[in-house]
């Protein structure tokens, strides 16, 4: 099965949840579970709340753009923006590492990330944005167990 | 809104939202701060009955407010964790410095 989907939003706040909820939306098809749904909202939102926080950092009039593809059973989301970008990708992706902690940010974002999908991949250019790529198998057995 | 906290002795209790991301954390936690202020509270319980999603927003917030009480022996509590929730606590690490209650 192949499709593929892409979309265009202002890099505010508010259109998080909308993201989040259009890409899960586009999974459907693959008959997710609850679980898997919940990884790829998580992980979607990480990325576009970058876009929007360290990405548009103080930029007005951003864009966000989300490409999507299904291959097959597994989920390709690409996340881009056109703002910073990142100067040092591998210091940003360390756990509990953030350049906002006034904004109560964890630092947690690319672990999540992460833990939440399969691969992971993060294309920076300063000055020129960035690029986040995961990708996800869906209906397939979680890498991480629960904790019980 | 303003529903969400009630301070209970020395306690402040915060009902979480159903969806928690970073457009709703600056709320949460700027409300949570005066409260901790004003009312001179120790402990701060986070009641995440409603939440459906989170992300690391709320590790945010949830840590944040753990920096403000815990020099003054304060403690953070989460409660009506579903296992979601409590796995997110357990990747982030705060699952050391959150007391989780059923």
């Amino acid at each position: 099965m192949k499709n593929e989907m892409k979309m265009e939003f202002d890099a505010i706040s508010a259109n998080e949840a909308f993201a989040r909820v259009a890409v899960a939306a586009f999974v459907s098809e693959l008959d997710p579970t609850l679980e898997e749904i919940s990884d790829i909202k998580t992980a979607v939102s990480e990325a576009v709340t970058n876009a929007v926080i360290h990405g548009y950092d103080g930029i007005e009039g951003g864009k966000v753009n989300i490409r999507c593809f299904i291959d097959q059973d597994v989920l390709h989301v690409e996340i881009i923006d056109k703002g910073k970008g990142i100067d040092d990708i591998e210091k940003a992706m360390e756990p509990l590492f953030t350049t906002k902690p006034e904004l109560n940010r964890s630092g947690m974002g690319f672990p999540f990330m992460e833990a939440f999908m399969d691969d992971l991949e993060v294309l920076s250019v300063p000055g020129e944005g960035t690029t986040v790529i995961m990708k996800k198998k869906i209906g397939c057995i979680p890498w991480i167990g629960d904790e019980e | 809104m303003s529903g969400n906290f009630k301070v209970i002795d020395n306690y402040l209790m915060v009902r979480m939202p159903e969806e928690i991301d970073h457009h709703k954390s600056s709320y949460i936690s700027e409300n949570a701060d005066k409260f901790i202020v004003r009312e001179q509270i120790n402990h701060v319980v986070f009641d995440f009955e409603d939440t459906k999603f989170m992300d690391s927003s709320g590790i945010g917030i949830i840590l944040g407010r753990y920096k403000k009480i815990a020099c003054f022996g304060g403690k953070v509590f989460a409660i009506h964790t579903d296992h979601r929730i409590r796995h997110l606590l357990m990747i982030s690490g705060l699952h050391k410095i959150v007391e989780i209650m059923d």
